[in-house]
């Protein structure tokens, strides 16, 4: 079932296309050796390129390319081995050449795709149009003095994707589909931190609406939202206000338009016509950026398993449904610890436990999977002894809270507690005679017919015997007397 | 002979020999300025103290035999380039105050090898003007005169500050740069040898930019030779500016006197132009001779784009200078005016920051790369330039060098054409083309005109080919035995 929304005048669907920001993740800056990490004293990350001294010259950070490389590889995209870089022209404050490098007619990367699956099940593909590299500006802060600006160069200059897709995109949750897996594939490929907090990923998002079988009607962007669920509900409250319009026998403007999610509306920053004349041209301080081949396919080599590629392997290697599979999938480091766990053991049981009992608890500790108190090995090691039948899956659920409480290991533990379960038949008879004979009535009723009874005779001897008794061997003792 | 009329060479040998000592040598040249420059106005800086202690040290290096190539020898630097401690303005009241914390390349290479500044020389504004006419720190004057007429004539443009004072002896040599005939044109105005290299040759790290596909520095001296030691020094690959070129710097001055037997040397139709005054046309067929006479073969070549050199090089060079010149906003460095908003702050401080003639540049660069206007202004001229620079590359398939005149009058005096800015952007018809294409090319004195005032030839190379340039240009300056020296000079003004 397709995304629509009703207007007084008939059904309407939604156009969407993103263009994100996305940081990359290098030592130094686009075009300077100053350091281009996060946070910092203001002004201490900036070199004299940075500032726009006189005289000063930009000079290619080769990092930076590859990245961008192995990005546009990640999005199985199109390397263009000849690009260039052009000056964006606008006066600002915290630019400080006047100019933005950017890649303007003459990206690195052309048109690509992105696979994304929604909640039912459904998969599409996202058209990536280009994706170029760009410097990023300082910051602005006015809000230190009552009367003066205060101008933070730390980020001047370091080095930003900007990847374009196409208009394909259909409803604010394709729209979060596809930022989740953009993030997913920038980590992978450890190219971008996709952390959105810190703004190392924003999105431009371009929203029309049109009735089915229309042609494009005119967009609005709505510039620089900071997180997934922002630009969800931007699309749909842009929408919204669109179709108002339209209805109203209005005419959407093009234009520049902020999303505030307090008040949950976009508010118009800047027309068509008050648009900036960047005058683009090529930027003569820099040659034409010509890659070879032989590079690209090296960088291509030392790629990581893409989220794609990893899912489907999953699949096929340990026999989990896919849903399973993707969720396993969502970050390297998951994916890491699950084929550890797996690694040798029931691999649908290492399945169930990393995305039931461990996601679960590292959700109520507040952790992450990179620091998760309970190791793979350690994990593994508790399914062994649940394989080998050396404790139940009853017993596995306690076992597993205390080595999430001690830090123990589950040897250990069982050990400790003394739960290793008990297989001794002589002892299960015992406790199953002692529990017939204690419910002589109960015995009479289930030979009266009453089949349901025979749980109960199975509880009251996991029960007697502290939930350590082998569960199939109480049911054959018990089936065996009854 | 006095020490302010050696050449770099001589000199080099004379501190050698202690026949004198580099404090006496700069010595010298700081008394020329302190006498001359009040009139020349060739200098917007002088650094005579630091020059003195440069100068010490110099003796010391040359007392333990460890001169450099020009351990000792002063030289004037143009103030386009950035001087670590040393105000650099680029003759502009944006950067009246400006105080580089950084050293460019080039000066960087000169001190490496033992120069002495002796201060910052003037230029028109940015660079930008053919006649000095347009410093913020008033116009410099040439030290010629014309034959009995005491009016002040311009030293041409933008490096006049630097020709002016290697022409009266206030620098042995001096540092220009040339973005459509800077350095050759007032080269020939003063009468000394003015040479630009191929683009990529020197290093742009740290000069001030005016148009950054065009610019690049070069060296300004009395002889082919002195400009061959100067460029040895200046030239060379430099990771930190993307256009400099990774290539071997040759043995410049193993170059002169080199034979020219059987070079072919074009002489191209269409610098024939209207408003080639006779005398410069007589002094381009005097050339053709001499060379003719060192064993050269003549041929006549066709540049047939030459004509819209000009006009590409007046859509290019505002563009970029358009975009460079966005930096200076009174925000980091140099001058701010204040406003009542960030917009009010730019153009208070952008209005009283530059001149007039910036001004009028920077207008015609936004506009040519406005939305509209690009197609039809900017793209088109790029596409111009790359017929000009075929010109050149198909010429060249059929001769080593072109010899052309370098501008199409000698010196005219201050407020002649002022008036008017197409007439003064025709100074730069002859020089121009060579530097939208990148070339290298060098301006030579090779005689007197009818007035009196020194005329120069331009010799044009293949790329990196500076080597065949200084040859031809040593032979036409032999051949031409220019010894005549300017009016205004260190050695009659006292």
């Amino acid at each position: 079932m397709s995304y629509t929304l009703e207007g007084r005048t008939g059904t309407w669907e939604i156009v969407v296309g993103l263009e994100v920001h996305a940081q990359v993740i290098s030592h130094s800056k686009l075009f300077s050796g100053a350091s281009a990490s996060y946070g910092g004293e203001p002004n201490t990350h900036v070199s004299l390129v940075d500032a726009g001294f006189p005289g000063m010259l930009p000079v290619l950070n080769q990092e930076c390319v590859a990245q961008a490389i192995r990005t546009g590889l990640g999005l199985r995209a199109r390397i263009n081995l000849e690009s260039r870089f052009d000056r964006k022209n606008y006066f600002y404050a915290d630019l400080p050449t006047g100019y933005q490098i950017s890649q303007f007619t003459h990206p690195i990367v052309g048109e690509g795709t992105v696979e994304i699956e929604l909640a039912d099940g459904t998969v599409r593909h996202i058209g990536i149009t280009r994706l170029h590299m760009e410097q990023d500006a300082g910051k602005s802060m006015h809000d230190q003095d009552p009367a003066r600006s205060f101008i933070d160069l730390n980020r001047a200059g370091v080095a930003l994707m900007e990847i374009v897709s196409e208009p394909d995109i259909r409803s604010p949750e394709e729209a979060g589909a596809y930022l989740r897996k953009l993030r997913q594939i920038l980590r992978y490929l450890g190219t971008c931190d996709g952390n959105m907090e810190e703004g190392s990923m924003r999105a431009d998002v371009n929203v029309s609406v049109r009735k089915a079988g229309e042609p494009f009607r005119t967009r609005c962007e709505i510039k620089n939202v900071n997180s997934i669920r922002y630009v969800m509900h931007a699309i749909e409250v842009e929408a919204t206000r669109q179709i108002e319009v339209w209805e109203e026998g209005g005419e959407v403007d093009q234009e520049t338009r902020l999303f505030d999610p307090a008040r949950n509306e976009t508010r118009s920053l800047r027309s068509k016509e008050d648009a900036h004349d960047y005058r683009y041209f090529p930027d003569p301080d820099l040659l034409p950026l010509v890659v070879e081949q032989a590079w690209v396919d090296e960088l291509e080599r030392g790629l990581p398993e893409l989220p794609d590629d990893k899912r489907d392997r999953f699949v096929r290697q340990y026999g989990i449904p896919r849903y399973d599979a993707s969720v396993l999938v969502a970050e390297q480091a998951i994916a890491d610890y699950y084929e550890e766990v797996a690694k040798g053991r029931d691999a649908r049981l290492a399945a169930n436990w990393v995305t039931g009992d461990l996601f679960g608890a590292l959700n109520r500790t507040g952790r992450t999977i990179t620091d998760s108190p309970i190791s793979a090995q350690a994990l593994g090691g508790m399914l062994d002894l649940v394989s080998d039948k050396t404790i139940n899956g009853k017993i596995a659920k306690e076992v597993f809270e205390d080595m999430l409480e001690t830090g123990d290991s589950a040897a250990a533990i069982v050990e400790r507690k003394g739960l290793k379960q008990v297989t001794d038949t002589g002892a299960i008879d015992a406790a199953v005679a002692d529990v017939l004979a204690r419910n002589a009535d109960k015995v009479e009723e289930y030979r009266g017919g009453k089949d349901r009874l025979f749980g109960f005779f199975v509880g009251q001897v996991m029960k007697a015997m502290a939930g350590k008794a082998n569960p199939a061997m109480v049911n054959e003792a018990l089936k065996k007397v009854l | 002979m006095s020490l302010t009329e050696l050449t770099i060479a001589d000199a080099a040998a004379g501190l050698r020999a202690r026949k004198f000592s580099a404090a006496e040598l700069v010595g010298a040249h700081n008394a020329a300025i302190a006498a001359l420059n009040p009139r020349l106005n060739a200098y917007i800086t002088t650094t005579s103290d630091a020059a003195l202690q440069a100068a010490a040290q110099a003796d010391a290096a040359l007392g333990k035999g460890e001169a450099k190539p020009l351990t000792g020898i002063p030289l004037g630097i143009k103030d386009l380039f950035c001087t670590k401690g040393v105000r650099t303005t680029a003759a502009s009241n944006i950067l009246k105050n400006f105080v580089p914390p950084y050293e460019s390349t080039v000066t960087a290479n000169l001190l490496r090898d033992g120069a002495v500044f002796v201060g910052k020389t003037n230029l028109d504004e940015f660079a930008m003007g053919s006649a000095n006419i347009t410093s913020a720190f008033g116009p410099v004057e040439n030290p010629w005169k014309r034959r009995g007429d005491d009016a002040a004539l311009v030293p041409g443009g933008s490096s006049g500050g630097s020709a002016a004072a290697v022409a009266a002896g206030l620098a042995m040599g001096a540092t220009g740069t040339d973005t459509g005939g800077s350095i050759r044109q007032p080269a020939a105005y003063c009468g000394i040898v003015g040479l630009k290299p191929t683009y990529g040759r020197c290093s742009r790290f740290g000069t001030i930019a005016y148009a950054s596909s065009l610019d690049q520095a070069g060296p300004m001296a009395r002889t082919v030779r002195d400009c061959a030691i100067l460029l040895q020094s200046m030239a060379g690959f430099d990771a930190r500016d993307s256009t400099s070129v990774n290539c071997d710097v040759p043995d410049y001055s193993a170059a002169i006197g080199r034979s020219l037997k059987g070079l072919k040397v074009g002489i191209p139709a269409e610098y024939r132009a209207e408003g080639l005054s006779a005398e410069i046309e007589a002094a381009w067929q005097q050339g053709i001779n001499w060379l003719k006479d060192a064993g050269c073969e003549i041929v006549d070549v066709s540049l047939p784009h030459t004509k819209y050199g000009l006009a590409t090089y007046y859509i290019v060079a505002p563009a970029e200078c358009s975009s460079n010149l966005a930096r200076y906003d009174g925000l980091r460095f140099g001058e701010r005016v204040p406003g009542d908003t960030l917009d009010a702050m730019y153009e208070a401080t952008r209005r009283a920051g530059f001149g007039p003639e910036v001004r009028r540049r920077i207008m015609m660069g936004t506009y040519v790369l406005s939305a509209g206007y690009y197609d039809a202004y900017y793209l088109k001229a790029q596409k111009v330039r790359s017929l000009i620079r075929r010109d050149f590359t198909e010429s060249f398939q059929q001769v080593d060098v072109l010899l052309t005149p370098t501008a199409p009058t000698p010196a005219f005096a201050q407020g002649e054409q002022s008036d008017d800015p197409v007439q003064m952007y025709l100074n730069d018809i002859f020089t121009v083309p060579a530097s939208m294409a990148g070339m290298p090319a060098m301006s030579v004195p090779v005689g007197l005109g009818t007035t009196g005032l020194p005329l120069g030839l331009q010799l044009i190379g293949r790329p990196f080919d500076e080597e065949t340039l200084l040859a031809a240009g040593s032979a036409l300056e032999a051949a031409a035995g220019f010894t005549h020296r300017p009016a205004l000079r260190a050695e009659v003004v006292k």
